[in-house]
This record gives C-alpha cells, sequence and structure tokens, in this order.
C-alpha cells in the first residue's frame, strides 16, 4: 500500500530495488542496485500479463518476472507474501519494490467541462497528465444534444468522470447543466459493479453545493480545487492527485490481484504512462532542456513534451503498430505510406499485407521490403500522433491578450508550445524504435516523423524502463536519474536541420543549391569541414560519449537556431549512429513524381546506410533506376 | 522454449463448447438448470432503462431558472404522456400564452431550479438475451445470465464481422482455393451459411445479402471488398457490432488463398447442419476471433457423462509447443499462407533478411521445400 512507513530504509541505504511495470501483454520487472557511488542497472526479466483469464491476479505476472530476475541473479526477491522488502541480506530480499501499471486497459476516463476550449479542454490535459485515456469530452457547447451527450455517458463506462466549469465567482447554471446531465445518465463504472462511479468536480467553486446535491447520491463526488480558478491560470495538480488516489483505491482495487500487490509496493502504483510523463519531466530537468519524448505501441502512441518547463501529454488511442495499424492507414491515406519507400509496390498487395499484420500482430519482418513497409507505417504514426500533441500543448484558450501599438485588436493565444528549433531531444520508445535492426533506422524515423530543426539530440530508451524510472523517481531521484543516463538512454547522435526561408519553396530550382557549411572540430583534434546541398543527408562518424565542436554556417536563405544566415557555433553530442546532417528542408521536401522520389530516397538510404544495400537491389531489381 | 508465439486456430471435429450468456444489466433468467435450449429461445431478460430527455424549461418558457416552479404542472416522479402540457404561462391578461407539451412519454425524473432543466425518461426498453447455441444449461446465475454448454464441431476464423448468427452450412465449392461465381448464390441459399471457397468477393457479399443467407465463410478477402461491403473502412480491430444482415468468417487472412485442408474437410463434415457463428473479432490482450459451433445430434446424453470434465474444457489451450513434426501454418511473408512441417528448432538466434536477430524455425513445405522462418511467424495448426 502506499504507506510511508513501508519505507524504513534512509535513501541513502538503499543498494537495491526492484521495479515492475504490468504492462497489459508483459510484466517487466528490473533490478537496480548501487555499485560504489552509482545505481545500475543489473538485470531485467520478463513474463506474461496475468490480469486475463484464466489466471486473473496480476501477481502472478509479476512473480514470474521477478523470478527471471531471481533465475539471472541467484538471488531471492520472492516469498510467500511478496516480494521481500526489506532486505534481509545481500542475497535476499530488495530495500524498495515498486510497480506501475496499464493492465486491464488502463486508466480510462470521461471529461466534461463548460466551454470546449478552456474549461473541458483543460480538464482534458488533467487527465492526460495523469495517465488516462480520455474516452470522449463533454461539454455544454460540443455540438451534441444533451440526449445524445447523455446516451454517451451511459454507453461509454469510464473509470471516473472528471469534471470542470466556470472560473471561481462565473458561471453556475452551466456547470449545473453539466451536473445533471451526469445525474441523468446515472453511468456506471467498467470494472466492478459493488462501488460508485468516482466522479472528480474541479470547477467553479461557487456551485459545489449544487454539484454536491445533484450527484453526491449517485457517485462517489470528490471535490477538488478548480482548474481553472481565473481565465489566466490552468492549475492541473490538485486534479491530478485526486485521479492517482481514485485510480489506486477503485480502479485498481478492482482489477484482479490488485488489492495484494498494493501491499507488496513500497509506494503507490502509478499508472504506466503517468510514470513515463513524470520521466520525461526528469529528463528535462536533468539535461535542462526541452524534450519530447514518444511511445509507439501496438495499440496507441503517446507523445509526451515539456517546453516552457509545461508538461504535456496526449495519448493517440488508435494510432499504433499492430491492433491499430489499419487505422494509421485510414487516416494518413496509402500515399503517405508509399512515399517513404524505395520501391514500387502495388495498392492492393500493401493494403492485404496491413490488415493481415493487424490480424496477427506478434508476427515480425522477415524480408527487407515488410520491414521497410513496416518503418513507412511507424513514420506516419508518429507523425500523426505528433500533429495531434500539437494541438492540445497549447496555451492557455480563451484568453484576451493586448497587443503593441495600442492597437484595438486583441487575440486568442492559441498557438502550439512545441517550438522545434529550441526542442534539445526527441526520445523514442516502443518496438519498432527499440528493435529497429540498425539504430540508424530509429534515427531516420525519428528525423522524417518529427522533422526536429537546428541542432537536436535523437536517442531510444534501449529497453523501455521509463516506466519504472518515472515511478522510482517520486523516491528516490538520485537513483532513477543515474540509471536512466547510464543504462537506458542510447544516444543516436545529434541530428543538425537548417530551415529555410518561408520563400526558399517558391524558387525555381530547390535542388543543388548550397544550404550549410559545418566546420566540426573532432574530440582527437582533427577538424573537418562538411558542405551540404539541399536535398542531401549526411552521417560523420561521432561515437556515443564523444562530443564536437561544431561551427554551422547557413546560407544566407537558411537558418540553424541563430537567424537567417546566422552562424551558430555549439558542442554536438556524439551517438551510435553518429552525427546526423539533414539538409533535406524544413517542412522535409519530398517530390512529387513518383519514380524522382523513390530516387531520392534510394540516394538517402545509400548516404546513411539504413538498410543492407545488397537485399535492397533484389527489391528494386526490374524497376526504374 | 519451442512455443509459436501466435496461437494456433482451433478447427475440431468433436469437442465440448461452453458459452457465457449475461444480461448487461440484472434483470430475470428464463431457464433453469439442466434445461436445453435452442439457439433462438429467449433465455434470460431485463428492462434497459428508457433514454433520459433533458429540456431547458426556463428558457423555453422564458423565466428564470428559480422562478420555473411558477409555470410548471408536473413535478418530479409524475407520469406524462406525449402531448401533457409540462409548462404553462400567462401575461397580459391572458392575451399572451406560452406552454411547453411533453415531446414524450416518461416519468418526471428531475427538475432542477439552478439550471432550469428537466430530464424526463422514457419507459424503459426490454431486452432479450437469446441462448446462441444449442446446449445444456449447466449453470445459472441468478439476475445475471447463465453457461451453456454442448458438443459438436468448432472451427475458429482468423477474422469476421457481423454479430451472433444460426443457419444451416452450405458448402459452394468443391475445392477450397475456388473462387465462387457469385451467380451460384440463389434463392436456395436463404438463411443458410454459404461456404464459398476461397475469396468472399464484393459480388459474393452483395449477392448472398440480397438472397438473405446468414453467413459467408471464405479462406481470405481482398482489403478493398470489405470496405466495399461494409460501406467504410476498418481502422481498429474490433468487430461485431456492424449493422449488416450477415456475419463474415475468414479463416486465413487477407488476399486470396485457400482454407486450410482440416479446417475445410470439418466445413464438408458439417454441410447441411445448424450452426452458430459469431463475426465479432478482438485482436487485443484477451483475443476474440470469429467461430463457428455446429452441435452434434444426440450431444444431450453424450454431455451427461462429460459435466464432470471441468468448466474451462472448451477454452482448454493445449499450450503444446512446437516440435519436430508440428503441422504449421505460416502467417508473414515471404510464404504467407503456406502449410508446413517443423523440420528443426536451432536453439540460437539468427539473422533473418530483415537483419533481426530472432528464434527460428526449419520447416518443409508441402511442395517439399525446406525454408527458414522466424518463429513469431508460425502459428501451430490445432487439433
Amino acid at each position: 500500500m502506499a504507506d510511508e512507513t513501508k519505507q524504513k530504509v534512509s535513501k541513502d541505504e538503499i543498494r537495491s530495488i526492484i521495479a515492475t511495470d504490468c504492462g497489459s501483454t508483459t510484466t517487466k520487472a528490473i533490478l537496480i542496485e548501487r555499485q560504489g557511488d552509482e545505481y545500475r542497472l543489473i538485470h531485467r526479466g520478463e513474463a506474461p500479463t496475468t490480469v486475463e483469464a484464466p489466471f486473473e491476479d496480476v501477481t502472478m505476472g509479476v512473480r514470474n518476472a521477478v523470478g527471471e530476475v531471481e533465475e539471472l541473479t541467484g538471488k531471492e526477491f520472492l516469498g510467500d507474501e511478496g516480494v521481500i522488502v526489506p532486505r534481509e541480506s545481500d542475497e535476499r530480499g530488495t530495500d524498495l519494490y515498486l510497480s506501475t501499471s496499464s493492465a486491464g486497459g488502463g486508466l480510462q476516463m470521461m471529461v466534461a467541462g463548460v466551454v470546449k476550449t478552456m474549461s473541458a479542454e483543460s480538464a482534458e490535459r488533467a487527465a492526460l497528465g495523469a495517465g488516462a485515456i480520455v474516452m470522449d469530452v463533454i461539454a455544454v457547447d460540443d455540438g451534441r444534444e444533451p440526449h445524445e451527450k447523455i446516451a454517451r455517458i451511459r454507453q461509454l463506462r469510464p473509470d471516473m468522470i472528471l469534471f470542470s466549469g466556470g472560473i471561481d465567482g462565473g458561471t453556475v447554471t452551466h456547470v449545473s447543466e453539466t451536473a445533471e446531465l451526469i445525474a441523468a445518465a446515472d453511468p456506471k463504472p467498467r470494472l466492478g459493479t459493488g462501488y460508485e462511479l468516482p466522479v472528480i468536480y474541479a470547477g467553479n467553486k461557487h456551485a459545489r453545493t449544487h454539484v454536491k446535491d445533484t450527484l453526491d447520491d449517485l457517485v462517489d463526488l470528490r471535490i477538488v480545487d478548480n482548474i481553472r480558478p481565473v481565465l489566466e491560470e490552468e492549475v492541473l495538480e490538485p486534479a491530478r492527485e485526486e485521479i492517482h488516489n481514485l485510480f489506486m483505491e477503485h480502479v485498481m482495487a478492482q482489477a484482479p490481484g490488485y488489492s495484494k500487490l498494493m501491499n507488496w509496493t513500497s509506494s503507490a502504483i502509478m499508472p504506466t504512462p503517468g510514470a513515463v510523463g513524470r520521466g520525461i519531466q526528469n529528463v528535462s530537468e536533468q539535461y535542462d532542456m526541452e524534450v519530447i519524448g514518444v511511445d509507439i505501441g501496438g495499440a496507441t502512441t503517446d507523445v509526451f513534451s515539456v517546453f516552457q518547463e509545461t508538461f504535456n501529454r496526449t495519448v493517440s488511442a488508435n494510432l499504433g503498430m499492430s491492433y491499430s495499424i489499419c487505422n494509421v492507414l485510414l487516416e494518413t491515406g496509402l500515399e503517405n505510406i508509399v512515399r517513404w519507400l524505395p520501391f514500387e509496390v502495388s495498392e492492393a498487395d500493401l493494403r492485404n499485407r496491413i490488415r493481415n499484420k493487424m490480424i496477427r500482430p506478434t508476427t515480425i519482418p522477415q524480408t527487407l521490403d515488410a520491414l521497410i513497409i513496416e518503418q513507412a507505417l511507424a513514420r506516419e504514426a508518429l507523425r500523426l500522433a505528433f500533429d495531434h500533441h500539437k494541438t492540445l500543448a497549447t496555451g492557455l484558450k480563451g484568453l484576451k491578450r493586448a497587443r503593441d501599438m495600442g492597437s484595438a485588436f486583441e487575440q486568442e493565444t492559441t498557438e502550439s508550445l512545441v517550438d522545434m528549433m529550441t526542442l534539445g531531444m526527441v526520445l523514442g520508445s516502443g518496438g519498432v524504435l527499440s528493435h529497429a535492426p540498425r539504430r540508424i533506422q530509429a534515427a531516420c524515423m525519428l528525423m522524417d516523423a518529427f522533422q526536429p530543426q537546428g541542432v537536436t539530440l535523437l536517442a531510444v530508451d534501449s529497453i523501455f524502463m521509463m516506466p519504472q524510472l518515472g515511478v522510482l523517481s517520486t523516491v528516490h531521484q538520485e537513483a532513477s536519474a543515474q540509471v536512466f543516463d547510464r543504462d537506458c538512454l542510447i544516444r543516436l547522435g545529434t541530428c543538425i536541420a537548417p530551415v529555410p526561408g518561408q520563400d526558399y519553396y517558391r524558387s525555381d530550382r530547390l535542388f543543388g543549391r548550397d544550404v550549410v557549411e559545418v566546420e566540426l572540430q573532432m574530440p582527437d583534434g582533427s577538424e573537418r569541414t562538411e558542405t551540404l546541398k539541399f536535398g542531401e543527408l549526411r552521417r560523420i562518424p561521432l561515437q556515443e560519449g564523444e562530443t564536437a565542436t561544431a561551427v554551422i554556417d547557413p546560407t544566407r536563405r537558411f537558418d540553424v537556431g541563430a537567424g537567417l544566415g546566422r552562424t551558430l557555433e555549439t558542442e554536438v553530442e556524439g551517438g551510435v549512429c553518429g552525427l546526423l546532417l539533414d539538409a533535406r528542408g524544413r517542412p522535409l521536401y519530398l517530390v512529387d513524381d513518383p519514380a524522382e522520389r523513390r530516387q531520392l530516397i534510394r540516394e538517402w538510404i545509400e548516404s546513411m546506410d539504413i538498410y543492407p544495400a545488397d537485399a535492397l537491389a533484389r527489391y528494386i531489381e526490374g524497376q526504374e533506376v | 522454449m519451442a512455443h509459436a508465439y501466435t496461437p494456433g486456430l482451433k478447427a475440431s471435429s468433436s469437442q465440448l463448447i461452453q458459452r457465457t450468456r449475461r444480461l448487461p444489466i440484472p434483470g430475470d433468467v428464463l431457464v433453469e438448470k439442466g434445461d436445453v435450449i435452442q439457439p433462438d429461445q429467449t433465455v434470460a431478460r431485463t428492462e434497459l432503462p428508457g433514454d433520459p430527455l433533458s429540456l431547458n424549461i426556463a428558457n423555453r418558457m422564458g423565466v428564470e431558472p428559480e422562478d420555473i416552479n411558477s409555470v410548471l404542472k408536473v413535478q418530479e416522479g409524475d407520469e406524462v404522456e406525449e402531448g401533457d402540457v409540462l409548462a404553462f404561462s400567462s401575461s397580459f391578461f391572458g392575451l399572451i400564452k406560452r406552454e411547453e407539451r411533453s415531446p414524450v412519454s416518461g416519468t418526471i425524473e428531475m427538475i432542477s431550479t439552478v439550471s432550469g432543466q428537466m430530464v424526463m425518461r422514457e419507459p424503459p426498453i426490454p431486452l432479450e438475451l437469446h441462448g446462441y447455441i444449442k446446449g445444456i444449461v449447466i449453470e445459472v446465475m441468478p439476475e445475471e445470465g447463465i453457461v451453456v454448454q454442448t458438443r459438436g464441431a468448432f472451427i475458429q476464423g482468423i477474422f469476421g464481422i457481423g454479430g451472433e448468427r444460426r443457419g444451416e452450412i452450405k458448402v459452394m465449392v468443391d475445392d477450397s482455393g475456388e473462387i465462387l461465381d457469385a451467380s451460384e448464390i440463389d434463392s436456395d441459399c436463404e438463411g443458410k451459411v454459404l461456404v464459398v471457397g476461397s475469396l468472399a468477393t464484393s459480388d459474393i457479399l452483395h449477392r448472398a445479402d440480397e438472397v438473405g443467407a446468414k453467413g459467408v465463410v471464405a479462406a481470405g478477402i481482398i482489403d478493398e471488398d470489405l470496405v466495399d461491403y461494409l460501406g467504410h473502412d476498418i481502422g481498429v480491430a474490433i468487430t461485431g457490432q456492424e449493422e449488416i444482415p450477415l456475419t463474415l468468417i475468414v479463416t486465413e487472412g487477407f488476399g486470396p488463398m485457400r482454407i486450410a485442408d482440416k479446417t475445410f474437410s470439418l466445413l464438408q463434415n458439417v454441410d447441411g447442419q445448424d450452426a452458430s457463428l459469431n463475426g465479432a473479432t478482438q485482436i487485443r490482450a484477451g483475443v476474440m476471433r470469429p467461430e463457428i459451433i455446429c452441435p452434434e445430434e444426440g450431444f444431450e446424453e453424450s454431455l451427461a457423462s462429460e459435466t464432470a470434465a471441468g468448466d474451462d474444457a472448451s477454452e482448454a489451450d493445449d499450450g503444446a509447443g512446437l516440435d519436430v513434426g508440428t503441422p504449421i501454418r505460416i502467417i508473414r511473408e515471404p510464404y504467407f499462407g503456406y502449410l508446413a512441417e517443423v523440420t528443426e528448432l536451432p536453439p540460437e538466434l539468427q539473422v533473418i533478411e530483415s537483419e533481426a536477430r530472432v528464434r527460428v524455425l526449419r520447416a518443409r513445405l508441402q511442395d517439399g521445400t525446406e525454408v527458414t522462418v522466424p518463429r513469431a511467424n508460425v502459428e501451430i495448426i490445432e487439433d
């Protein structure tokens, strides 16, 4: 249970930590130990999650995963009562046992507010940030009739509802109307029938009495501070905290075996995406940079970001690499997938292949063409998820901002917080990125999907430890940070991408023009100069752990962060793929003519050594050259 | 560890099958333990609460929310008929009259003097739960539903659309790789489940639909034909709720291919028999595959001696691992759809063409060719 007293060992004395993540299909355990002055990942184990029938007890999967770690270390971590905490000797037990969970479908929420782009959107951000899947957003002005909203609430059966609306002292009527809709729907929770649906009210404090009168007898009502106490301010923490409490009290307590697991852990179980979000925020602080994190799974793609010290998370519930791969096709269209391929493929064949991946999600690409197609789909899934993220990661909407010069005009601030030029790192995880046969493939997927601008470090999470490290950071920040840096983060390399000025694409001739000159002082003291023309992509060896000094001198129509044509001098980090120079323009420029485009893609594949040349030659043989 | 990662699809000529039939909310169970039930028989019934309807009386009558009681002609708990007066006001000595009549019949559930809203609830909607398969009730869950058990042929498909249906199996092709000419589907096919061979083409689906067939079973379907028949695309692998008059079950995948020999001969064996089928497919944790169930004649007697076999008999996964000699189906390119037999299970990881290092197996295709395939890309052909 989330019981502070269980933590008998002080932080400094912690030498051994077990952390598990109970995913919907796999339960992953990691063992962290202190070696000298630093914490390191020692071993990991995994086993199928056992939430569903016939097992229906999550702790069996945890035992199996931790059991693998026991086998690998020869130490004993499991007793009759679960994970042995505190440690009894060097060979038996651990100082800290933590867990995250997304099993059983994760935390599924519905949010409601008064104005769609204001209180409802703030409520959505609060729920997403807490690690929820938001099933629907209901607002007074969402265009649906009241009976349609009621029908929707009844049909969805969320784990909990968060509802907000009105600034303190503002509208009571509309908030009451929403409360009445919820009451009329008489919603039932998804799991279990023996408890009332938790509903969190985080709106106008003057409407609390009426909300209470309307809902108290029907649901488990919790009242927290208003998410938007005044128009200019968004206060998400109290609502997020209550979501976590209720997640433990209700959702987890209803899921099979969780009441047992809650007794094993030294600290509260966190929803997996909530823990990953915490992890991403730590990364931003630790490296003092703006960060985008992405986790691309079989069913969903989560995007996290920290810009201007503001954390945001979005879930694209139906963009994934297996169960929902057909939705990627549906949303982006076949032509957007084909544009990344270096060979021709028939439309019918491609569609059937994608469908077959959906119905047999655990299969892997055996042939090179299958791998290239899968990575093309990943580019599109990532791109769409990121587009979605940009629309929600915005400043507060509904604010009136006076413009300069005493202008009478006022304007809504709705710009996305996401600024690719100030971005410091893109961190990817998920099978298609972490398990790409060549690391450069992961780097190129991130470059093509996110299109970082200026100077940006690209990285992947080696074995997707972010959930465990996120929850660990809530009790031991230092251990979490050390393991992240040394054992989790794989630096792929730094991408340098000059951005053309707005008029560049109006030129008659794009290709062949000089874009940038990069002078590098390499770690061995040698110097080299790289000049790139538009459309070129190049890879310079620079090992992980090494840095080089770069003087980046863009031509007058390009910007690398210092302004059009202005030189930028900076340190660049190496990585397993080296330094990645990208002069393909932003937005990335792909020619329209299919044959010319395929030729361009082949040139990039060759210059970056993305795929094995001999195998690729077999697929393009007989096609145009 | 010698497991295939993808569980094989079942195709069994005779096995114990259990299905839980559960109401969405509590109600009345109409059958008893030991009863023999029919697929179309109502086994449980309940009433779903009627749809709520909210009316903003304050807005409609032009009064402040706190004043709505002065115009209301009804109270919370009142039953009203469609057209009854809910609120009435007159002003200017009766010259201006306003009234609000009930758009539906139902009960006044709530009146709010804060928002000025009235919530009405329409009469409950009766819901009947059918037996789905012919079998014996082996368990009654009071107010919830039943567990029905039968013995018979059981075939799983890989993908389907459309919900629960019942009909007689009619095998329309002699060869499982043949593509049926849609014109062969005539009025004789009404109410039947048609086994159409290699492909469920758009023509076949539309024709089957026209003559009133209950189901179509084929090895494969072309993606575009599916979209054409459904009228929309499918993005996520959760099906079964489509509003279509027949159920489609695909046994192998997308594209033209053969129905696996074992599955096809099983379908030939049950030709002319009554079947229950369900196209619902869900490919996530807790995978659900479409199914065809044909209860055996006289299953009641055979079940009497079997009930001790345990509740999970139908679900029990044999969990058989891969071994040399295990028959498999390859489920990804470059040998997609081929049937083969395992000849070797090298323990060490191997690098395949895509350069991934994975566990593989060697297998002999039906034409004698030996191939290497990732273990993740095969399915065991189950008994």
